[in-house]
C-alpha cells in the first residue's frame, strides 16, 4: 500500500499506509492522524481538510479541480501548494507523499 | 471527571474525541443504540445510497481510534432513564452509568405519518444505516420508488435511485418543494432539474392510505383520486428531537433539549449536542433547531470546550450542503427576515447563487455548484457588514471582492 507521510504544524510526523482509492483526507481519519477535520465528510463542500503538498510531488497530485479552487480561495493561510485532501486520490504513484498542515482548519 | 455521552451519532462521537483532543484525561463512555460504531449519516442517501462508498467509509473514526483514545462504548443498547439526583443514566436491562458529567447527544428521528397501509413491507423511511440497507435493496432497475414529502433528503434519494435505474415519483403536500427550506427560485430550478432527469412530481397532493399485495406495499392513493403504483414508499416529512429522556428527567426542552452556546442544558452537569438541541444563534437572535453535521460538530466542541476549561470555540455561521446529480448546493446562514432577493449568475446554466438580505446585510446564500459564492457569503454573513447589491448581482465582479 502507498505510504503517506502528514507533518503536523509543530512538525511531529506520521508516516501510514493508505489503500489506494481512498483519499488523502480518508488516510488520515482512518490512521488516527490528527489536523484534517474533514466537516462534510469528503464531499468538498468545506475547506477543512486544508494541506500543502509538498513541493517535490505537486505535479504528480495534479492540480485542483475549479470547484476545489474556489474553496481554497477563501480557506485561511493558502499557499500555492494548497489543496484539499479529500480530492487528492491515492494511487502508486503517490507512495511516498508528503503533506503538511496548516496550524488550524477554517 | 467521569463523562458519559448518550449517543453515539455524528455529535456523540465528535463529543468524544473532542473531549480527548482538547485535554480530558478522565473516563469517557459513549454509549448508543444503534449497534454500530458513530458513523456519517449524510451519505446514506447519495454516494453510500448509489454504491459509490462502502460502510468503512461511511465511520466517523475507525473502530481502533475508541480503544486508543480510552473512550469505553457501549453500542446497542438502549437507554431508559436518567437520574440527574443520583447522577447516573440507567440502561435496558438495568445496567447503571454513572457520570459527572452527561452529554445528551441522542439525535432526532424521522417524523412518521399515521397512513392507512403504513405498517406495509416496503413503506421505510431513512435515518439510520439500518433504514438505508432496506432502501438500498428495495431500489434498481425498474423498481417503483414513491417518496413522501419533497425535502433534501426526498430529493437526494430521488437523484439516487435515478442513478440505479428506479421510477421515482415525488408527493409534496405543499404547492413546491422544498416550501419550508429554500427559495421558490430554487425549488423551481430543482424541480425543473429532476423532471429533466425522469423524476415525476405530484404537488399539492398527499398521501391518504398505501395499499398492498398481502403485506406488500403496491401502490398510494392520493387526495385527488390518483392511484400511483410502487414497490418502494420512502416517508420523508421531517424528523423530531429525540428528547424524551432529558424532559422525563425535568431538564428543560421545547422543540428540542434547550441548551445555550456551552452547549449546556438547565443542568450544569448535563449538555446536549446536535439534532437533539434547540439552541440560539446569536447572528438571528433566536433560538433553532439546526439538524446538520456542521452544527453537530460546532456543539461538540462547544461543549468539550467547556467541560475542559478551554475558551469556547470561534461562533460559526449555520452551513448545509446537499449533492444530486452533479449538482452541489451549499447553504450558508438561515433567511430569517429577509427584504431582498439577490440573484448572481444564471439557473439555466445550473451555475448561481441567491443572496438573501435583510437592511443591506447578508443573512442567507443558497449557492449551486458556485463554492465561491458560498464561501464569500459565509464570511459576509459572519461578519454582517454591509453588501453592495449591485456588485454581489455582478458575476465579473469577483466575491473575493465583494466579500472584502
Amino acid at each position: 500500500m502507498p505510504k503517506i507521510t502528514y507533518i503536523q504544524f509543530d512538525g511531529a510526523e506520521q508516516t501510514v499506509e493508505v489503500r489506494k482509492g481512498l483519499s488523502v483526507m480518508e488516510g488520515a481519519i482512518k490512521n488516527n492522524v490528527p489536523g484534517i477535520d474533514a466537516d462534510c465528510g469528503g464531499a468538498c463542500a468545506c475547506a477543512t481538510c486544508h494541506v500543502y503538498v509538498d513541493e517535490a510531488w505537486r505535479e504528480k497530485t495534479g492540480t485542483a479541480s475549479a470547484m476545489e479552487e474556489s474553496m481554497l480561495d477563501f480557506a485561511q493561510n493558502v499557499a500555492p501548494n494548497s489543496r484539499l485532501s479529500c480530492q487528492i486520490r491515492v494511487t502508486d504513484d503517490l507512495d511516498g507523499l508528503i503533506v503538511r498542515l496548516p496550524e488550524e482548519q477554517h | 471527571m467521569n463523562v458519559v455521552i448518550l449517543g453515539a451519532g455524528h455529535a456523540g462521537g465528535s463529543a468524544a474525541a473532542y473531549l480527548r483532543q482538547y485535554g480530558h484525561a478522565g473516563p469517557i463512555t459513549l454509549a448508543g443504540d444503534e449497534p454500530v460504531l458513530p458513523y456519517q449519516r449524510p451519505p446514506l442517501s447519495k454516494a453510500w445510497l448509489k454504491g459509490e462508498a462502502g460502510e468503512d467509509d461511511l465511520q466517523l473514526r475507525p473502530p481502533s481510534f475508541y480503544a486508543e483514545q480510552d473512550i469505553a462504548l457501549r453500542i446497542g443498547v438502549r437507554a431508559t432513564r436518567i437520574d440527574r439526583e443520583a447522577r447516573q443514566v440507567v440502561l435496558e436491562g438495568g445496567h447503571i452509568l454513572p457520570y459527572d458529567i452527561l452529554i445528551l447527544a441522542t439525535g432526532a428521528r424521522a417524523r412518521r405519518l399515521a397512513l392507512p397501509g403504513g405498517e406495509m413491507a416496503g413503506v421505510l423511511e431513512l435515518r439510520t444505516a439500518a433504514d438505508a440497507e432496506a432502501l438500498k435493496a428495495g431500489l434498481g432497475p425498474g423498481r417503483r420508488l414513491l417518496i413522501v414529502g419533497g425535502g433534501y433528503v426526498g430529493l437526494e434519494v430521488a437523484a439516487s435511485a435515478r442513478a440505479l435505474g428506479a421510477e421515482v415519483t415525488v408527493v409534496e403536500r405543499e404547492p413546491r418543494i422544498l416550501a419550508r427550506v429554500a427559495h421558490p427560485t430554487l425549488s423551481d430550478f430543482f424541480m425543473d432539474y429532476h423532471r429533466g432527469r425522469g423524476v415525476a412530481f405530484a404537488l399539492n397532493a398527499w398521501v391518504e392510505a398505501l395499499e398492498g399485495e398481502g403485506e406488500q406495499v403496491r401502490a398510494a392513493r392520493l387526495n385527488d383520486g390518483r392511484r400511483l403504483p410502487c414497490d418502494v414508499v420512502l416517508i420523508g416529512v421531517g424528523a423530531l428531537p429525540n428528547q424524551e429522556l432529558a424532559a422525563e428527567a425535568g431538564i428543560a426542552c421545547d422543540n428540542g433539549v434547550l441548551v445555550d452556546l456551552e452547549a449546556r442544558t438547565d443542568d450544569p452537569a448535563v449538555y446536549a449536542v446536535g439534532d437533539v438541541t434547540r439552541r440560539p444563534l446569536p447572528l438571528y437572535r433566536r433560538l433553532f433547531r439546526l439538524e446538520s453535521v456542521p452544527n453537530a460538530l460546532e456543539q461538540a466542541k462547544q461543549a468539550a470546550a467547556a467541560i475542559t476549561g478551554r475558551p469556547p470555540p470561534a461562533p460559526e455561521v449555520p452551513w448545509f450542503w446537499s449533492d444530486q446529480y452533479d449538482l452541489k448546493l451549499q447553504i450558508a446562514g438561515l433567511p430569517f427576515d429577509a427584504d431582498d432577493v439577490v440573484v448572481r449568475g444564471d439557473p439555466a446554466a445550473a451555475r448561481f447563487a441567491l443572496f438573501h438580505l435583510k437592511g443591506g446585510a447578508l443573512q442567507a446564500v443558497e449557492a449551486i455548484n458556485a463554492p465561491a459564492e458560498f464561501m464569500g457569503g459565509r464570511l459576509l454573513i459572519g461578519s454582517q457588514k454591509a453588501v453592495s447589491r449591485e456588485k454581489l448581482a455582478d458575476p465579473a465582479i469577483s466575491m473575493k471582492e465583494v466579500a472584502a
